[in-house]
């Protein structure tokens, strides 16, 4: 075999079958790209998550369809109708506590997939645009995850959207009335209310199909290319891959379980634990309560937001920490992909992930001096680890010797001793 | 026909003309779509609200919703207007008075922003210019900042006796609506 893509060995063996094949080769796309895919053989639970992110994407969506049989889009209703939900309706409990805790699972995934991207060289040629497919993933669920979290219309709902959109606002520094016109057109009005509201439930309904589309086209992307793997080869000869099932199938299989362990620990006995008690007092347009704090997926953002000491140089700041990514693939210099062999990048590598964490606890913390400080100084690092570290690094660096093969760094891992010998 | 290259034709104009039309045609059909989220009639016609004074003593403040605004009214103290008043201009993060009622470019002194002979009335939409949080310093108790006005929990905004920011992120003084007092003791807002 000689790498992808391939042709599927499919052969219709019923009468259905064979009249099916030659109208619609579904099941023959399916078998080639789900059974007979060939996958990197050392590849490790990290690279479950894309998995278990395609399962909380379908997750969401079913809990999210029958909570939307019982949910009010309205200031006067929301907040009551999902206490409805929580008390009265058969299962609310669980199927809320699903949706609600399933968004952080989400997210909690999503971070997962992009550090395992970042750390394996998986942005790098030949999937760029894989990379950028992600990116644009990233960039919707955080705008459905937004969305979503106004909906129960408690007091940091109601906050939490009157900030985020007021980030439009400082566009009247670039140009007078601009960002006022463009806020008063996202409210419906000259503050967040009940029409807010019921269009970001709409939107809300619709934006999850559109990150469905978006994956349907990361994962073709996916099929052109071929699975990164942790030496950042590439599949060469017909030992370095094993068939997608059973293989990759089942340890997927595993990590989702694990996974979902997690999941309804958190589902079952703390379906709060990563929410805001204030979110369970109605909204009140009245007042503001005393810390506004985003949902913790999105803290290290809202810290480099207020790390800039200008309106619109904190949002500039705060979009550009995403945007950022779409040029990782062309940042990093470096010949080899896998920071498993770059002795230099490595360190650069766990302190971003550090810069990360720091940043995420210090937006949890209020706007005071010493914290405002250190997150200045983590932003500084986190841009600085894309524009300067990844150029420079790649450049200087003199990377470990890569193996010849998947199947050579396989086998000098295990020595050779239990596996089949490889088939050259 | 000799075919002469630069010369359009009719198949030219044809191309051209469809080309326009739809176009233009799919800008129209796009603009009902896009308008459909702008405040309707109905949330502009919540124009002007009348407020009646009297209850407020001197060093007391209120806030009454206006356009599902919070609005605040405060009775200064002699102190507070004197410590407004005493401000140099250069102090100012944002020099612009930033009242709806006078033009653009007056100078944020303390008198620009309230009314003659009613000095001791400082009348400011409640909405920090950053993100939008209702400011501290309504209420007895509430934290007023380092400038005696009000302080915003959300990002650190630091506003004085006349609203004017003085320290932190918000980038313009509190707004101050357009209002009239109808009598002594009484103000129509918007």
């Amino acid at each position: 075999m000689s790498g992808l893509p391939h042709e599927s060995t499919y052969e219709p063996t019923t009468a259905v079958g064979k009249w099916l094949d030659a109208r619609l080769p579904i099941v023959r796309m399916l078998y080639a790209q789900a059974v007979d895919f060939p996958t990197p053989r050392n590849l490790n639970y990290w690279w479950t998550f894309g998995g278990i992110l395609t399962f909380m994407l379908v997750a969401q969506i079913v809990t999210g369809v029958v909570l939307a049989m019982h949910y009010q889009p309205s200031a006067e209703g929301a907040f009551d109708s999902i206490e409805a939900i929580r008390r009265d309706v058969n299962f609310g409990w669980l199927l809320r506590n699903l949706h609600a805790v399933g968004a952080s699972m989400f997210f909690l995934a999503a971070y997962v997939h992009i550090f395992r991207g970042l750390y394996y060289g998986s942005y790098k040629a030949p999937r760029e645009v894989l990379w950028i497919l992600g990116v644009l993933i990233f960039l919707v669920m955080m705008a459905t995850a937004f969305m979503g979290y106004s909906l129960p219309w408690g007091q940091m709902s109601l906050w939490g959207v009157t900030v985020i959109t007021n980030l439009f606002s400082s566009l009247d520094s670039i140009w007078k009335g601009l960002g006022t016109t463009i806020v008063e057109w996202l409210w419906g009005g000259f503050s967040v209310s009940g029409v807010t509201l019921n269009r970001f439930y709409a939107l809300h309904y619709l934006l999850p199909f559109v990150l469905a589309g978006i994956v349907g086209l990361h994962l073709w992307a996916l099929h052109v290319v071929g699975q990164n793997s942790p030496t950042g080869l590439d599949i060469k000869t017909s030992s370095d891959a094993v068939p997608f099932t059973p293989f990759a199938t089942s340890k997927d299989a595993a990590g989702l379980f694990a996974f979902l362990l997690l999941f309804c620990w958190f589902a079952f006995f703390l379906p709060d634990y990563l929410g805001h008690a204030d979110n369970y007092t109605p909204a009140n347009p009245m007042v503001t309560p005393p810390h506004i704090v985003p949902e913790w997926y999105f803290l290290p953002f809202y810290a480099i937001l207020r790390a800039i000491p200008s309106k619109l140089g904190g949002v500039i700041a705060m979009f550009s920490a995403i945007a950022v990514l779409l040029f990782v693939p062309w940042l990093d210099t470096s010949r080899v992909r896998s920071t498993k062999y770059r002795p230099v990048y490595r360190w650069f590598f766990w302190l971003f992930a550090f810069t990360c964490l720091a940043l995420g606890w210090l937006g949890s913390k209020p706007a005071e001096a010493e914290y405002v400080f250190w997150a200045r100084v983590f932003t500084f690092y986190y841009f600085a680890h894309f524009l300067i570290v990844m150029p420079l690094v790649g450049w200087f660096e003199t990377p470990r010797k890569v193996p010849g093969s998947i199947t050579e760094a396989v086998l000098a891992k295990n020595k050779g001793a239990k596996l089949a010998p490889a088939k050259s | 026909m000799a075919v002469d290259a630069e010369e359009p034709d009719r198949r030219d104009f044809l191309v051209l003309a469809a080309g326009a039309f739809v176009a233009v045609g799919g800008a129209m059909t796009l603009w009902p779509f896009i308008q459909q989220m702008n405040p309707d009639a109905g949330a502009q016609a919540l124009a002007s609200i009348e407020v009646e004074l009297s209850p407020v003593k001197e060093g007391q403040a209120i806030t009454v919703l206006w356009r599902g605004k919070p609005v605040f009214i405060r009775h200064r103290t002699p102190e507070e207007i004197k410590a407004a008043v005493a401000v140099p201009m250069d102090q100012l993060v944002d020099p612009l008075a930033r009242n709806d009622a006078l033009p653009e470019d007056t100078p944020a002194t303390d008198p620009n922003r309230t009314k003659d002979g009613h000095e001791n009335w400082l009348i400011m939409v409640g909405i920090c210019t950053h993100l939008g949080c209702i400011p501290k310093g309504q209420t007895l108790g509430d934290s007023r900042g380092d400038f005696g006005g009000w302080f915003c929990p959300c990002h650190g905004s630091h506003y004085d006796t006349a609203g004017r920011i003085r320290k932190g992120p918000a980038p313009r003084n509190l707004e101050v609506p357009v209002y009239n007092f109808v009598s002594d003791t009484k103000i129509k807002i918007g």
